[in-house]
């Protein structure tokens, strides 16, 4: 096998060590994908991103149309422009997928997540944290004597912020729904 | 007419109603129901399988050698979760299957009931849709359904799962015509403005190729015939992937033969330096790209696929046609034609030329013996032998695979079933049987590797139970051949665990069976004996024993640019020296 001038057991040659030699960089896009609501279909949707290997930074879903059975599900995923492509398409491959929007492209949109906080503690800490409150505009959904739950709703850049905040003043627990989002205008 | 109906029956009734002769299958509790509605009547035959994983197979066979979908039928627990490698195989190679498969009752769906598996969840990612039927009524619309989705648009398989009860309960059977028309609408017609570009793309190009593949079948026989229209109206070479091989005729004027990793010296180093790639109905698998950084530098490569995910998943295009290869050539001929359209043909005479030149390397050479056989001499006699027979050539997988479709020609569509994107040893027995089960009258042919077959070689009860003349033609190297070439050539010649030990006698498992088989050792019988088994009227395993240590070439390394091919031990010895037979 000399004159094939492989060298004996050269793994450089093997399969194993192929690079994506394509990587770029990575772009955040919200989607909003329009389902039947069938069983199964959020399944099928996470199956495929763990399948293929795609990220999911945010997933939401609920049935926005109880007659028609139609879901709405709203994912913010990370990947090179040539994977969020992929993404779109192989979403739209799923039989029961009707519309796929990619809302990060198809103009201005607004986009809302809701946090709810749970922050416990005494004294000072515990007027600074509805000082802050009061400035990022959340409620008080529950009250006790020791703690607060707070309701904020926003970008998910501003939950981070007021989660940043309520840290040091004893955020013990924090719930998020993940992002909801609209295109603009008509 | 009232239609109220069981279940089961309802199963029975929609197949007929969409038109299925056979299914493939395997009883078990959980379908008792319908196979007792299959015992009342004559219009479906039902083949016993001996595994589901060959009833899928067997599916296949028959979907790819007649252009309808294959129908399974399968239990509950184990019958589902064999039918996953057959599901897989399907889905990768886009063939259309139809699978039914029982289910414990609803009130046990859940509790961990005897023979439950969560089918739908198992095969979720290995159908192109699949539905769990918990109502009677909305069973035989979900099974139209199921036609609809496995036969529109990119084919694939399905899954329809029946728990028992539902097959029991009665309610209104609904027919064809009584169902709501279906959401899932492929787009079929290409974007006319991207076809004229094309046909622009072709009157400038200088060394065109047309890349085609699977989809040109799955398209249909029409596809098939617009793809040896369009070549001949602008003498553009021609080559195809494993899966489009018969697409184009063989014996056509502009055929330069398959392309890949395994594929002919003229066929990639034309794709390598091509101006202008058109590819139809191929994915631009990693078994023909080889290394993408360096496919095809040179070139505008245009795109025609029905599923628009397949379109910049590996390579960039420059021009996309979202569309059914079939109306995508239409058109492009009509728009050709129309406006006169002329290719630079004294610029393609010389791209000829260069391939021509590229020919002449006769890649496929190997030396041959005359005391053993050489498995490319096998396959060439065969061929000879069979050219002029009304022939379906089904495969296992592994080196024989290659060589099959190197030195096997096909002239039509349809006529060459093998297992190409999964890859799956034991695909080639029971999916000769499902050919056979469809083409009772033609030379149904497997070639197959002696591994492979072993795999699911108790479908030749099957075939025996059926009458079904399959003829197994076994290349015996007493190896796993491609794995042990890949460890000759890549795992430096450490033969783990690659030899065929204590193999079976064949000719005495034939016998066994019930059916002929007989060895051939020696290359002056080798006609007679591939004869004999064209011959005799019935089911038919010709042992050949082949050379043991022959390798396939040419053979583009995994992560290898096109030009950088091996050739075969035959034409690069002696002839390359220093550089070795990495040809650039
Ligand atoms: C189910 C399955 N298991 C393992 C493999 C890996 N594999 C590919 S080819 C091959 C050897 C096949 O041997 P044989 O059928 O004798 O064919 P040959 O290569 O010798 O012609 C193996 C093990 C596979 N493709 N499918
Ligand atoms: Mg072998």
């Amino acid at each position: 096998m000399n004159a094939l001038n492989i060298q004996k057991g050269a793994s450089s040659h093997s399969a194993y060590d192929l690079r994506d030699p394509n990587a770029q960089v990575e772009e955040r896009h919200t989607l909003a994908v329009l389902v039947e609501n069938e069983p199964g279909v959020l399944a099928r949707v996470i199956g495929l991103f763990s399948g293929r290997g795609y990220n999911i930074d945010s997933l939401t879903v609920a049935e926005v149309d109880h007659t028609g059975h139609q879901s709405r599900i709203t994912m913010v995923t990370s990947g090179t422009p040539a994977v969020i492509e992929q993404i779109k398409a192989q979403l739209g491959r799923i039989v029961p997928v009707h519309e796929v929007h990619d809302l990060t492209v198809e103009g201005a949109s607004v986009e809302r997540e809701l946090g709810l906080f749970k922050v416990c503690g005494q004294g000072d800490k515990r007027v600074e944290a509805l000082r802050i409150a009061e400035i990022f505009r959340a409620n008080v959904v529950d009250s006790t004597l020791e703690s607060f739950v707070f309701e904020l709703v926003g970008t998910p850049s501003k939950l981070d912020a007021f989660a940043e905040l309520m840290r040091p003043l004893g955020l013990k627990e924090l719930a998020r729904t993940g992002v909801a989002a609209l295109a603009r205008g008509i | 007419m009232s239609r109220t109906m069981t279940g089961a029956r309802m199963v029975v009734e929609a197949l007929r109603d969409q038109g299925v002769d056979t299914v493939f299958g395997y009883p078990g509790g959980a379908v008792l129901p319908i196979y007792d509605e299959l015992f009342q009547q004559n219009d479906i035959t039902h083949v016993l399988v001996r595994h589901e994983q060959g009833a899928v197979h067997m599916a296949e066979g028959y979907a790819r050698s007649t252009g309808k979908p294959g129908v399974v039928l399968v239990t509950s627990g184990p019958g589902a979760t064999n039918a996953v490698t057959g599901l897989t195989d399907a889905l990768m190679d886009s063939i259309p299957i139809i699978v039914l498969s029982g289910q414990v009752p609803t009130f046990l769906i859940g509790t961990d009931g005897f023979q439950e598996a969560d089918t739908v969840g198992i095969t979720r990612p290995c159908t192109k849709h699949n539905w769990l039927v918990k109502d009677t009524a909305k069973l035989s619309e979900t099974i139209h359904k199921a036609f609809h989705v496995a036969t529109s648009g990119r084919p694939g398989p399905v899954l329809v799962d029946i728990p028992k009860d539902v097959q029991f309960a009665e309610d209104e059977y609904r027919g064809l015509k009584q169902i709501e028309p279906a959401r899932y609408q492929p787009v079929r017609k290409g974007d006319v403005t991207a076809i004229t570009q094309l046909a622009e793309l072709i009157e400038k190009a200088e060394r065109p190729i047309l890349y085609t593949g699977g989809g040109v079948i799955n398209s249909g026989p029409g596809a098939s015939q617009l793809l040896r229209e369009l070549a001949d109206a602008t003498n553009i070479p021609v080559t195809s992937t494993l899966m489009g091989l018969g697409a184009y005729p063989a014996s056509g004027r502009n055929w330069i033969g398959m392309l890949g990793m395994h594929g002919l010296y003229e066929a990639n180093l034309a794709m390598h330096d091509c101006d202008l790639m058109i590819n139809i109905g191929a994915r631009f698998d990693d078994r023909i790209t080889g290394r993408v950084a360096d496919f095809s530098p040179g070139s505008i490569k245009a795109h025609i696929d029905i599923d628009p995910s397949s379109i910049n998943k590996v390579i960039h295009v420059d021009l996309a046609i979202t569309g059914d290869v079939g109306h995508v050539l239409e058109d492009l001929l009509k728009i050709w034609k129309s406006r006169g359209r002329k290719t630079n043909s004294a610029a393609i005479g010389k791209w000829w030329e260069k391939i021509e030149g590229w020919k002449s390397k006769n890649c496929l050479a190997y030396k041959n013996s005359d005391t053993i056989i050489k498995p490319q001499y096998a396959l060439q006699r065969l061929q000879a032998l069979t050219a002029g027979h009304d022939r379906y050539i089904t495969t296992e997988v592994g080196q024989h695979q290659m060589w099959a479709a190197q030195f096997l020609h096909f002239d039509d569509p349809n006529r060459w079933m093998t297992s190409g994107g999964l890859g799956t040893m034991g695909y080639g027995l029971p999916a000769s049987v499902g050919v056979q089960m469809a083409h009772r009258d033609s030379l149904v042919i497997n070639v197959a590797g002696e591994a492979s077959w072993l795999m699911n070689m108790q479908e030749m009860g099957t075939a025996v139970q059926f009458r079904l003349p399959v003829k197994q033609f076994i290349l015996n190297n007493e190896r796993l051949g491609m794995v042990r070439q890949w460890q000759q050539l890549l795992h430096g010649e450490r033969y783990s665990q690659s030899w065929s030990d204590s193999l079976p006698d064949f000719v005495k498992l034939a016998e066994a069976f019930g059916c002929k088989g007989a060895q051939v050792q020696d290359p002056k019988d080798l006609d007679d004996a591939i004869r004999q088994m064209i011959e005799y009227d019935g089911p038919f395993i010709l042992d050949v024993l082949v050379e043991k240590h022959e390798n396939c070439f040419p053979m583009i390394p995994s992560g290898k640019p096109h030009n950088e091919m091996l050739l075969g031990d035959a034409s690069t010895e002696g002839a390359i020296q220093g550089a070795g037979a990495a040809l650039v």
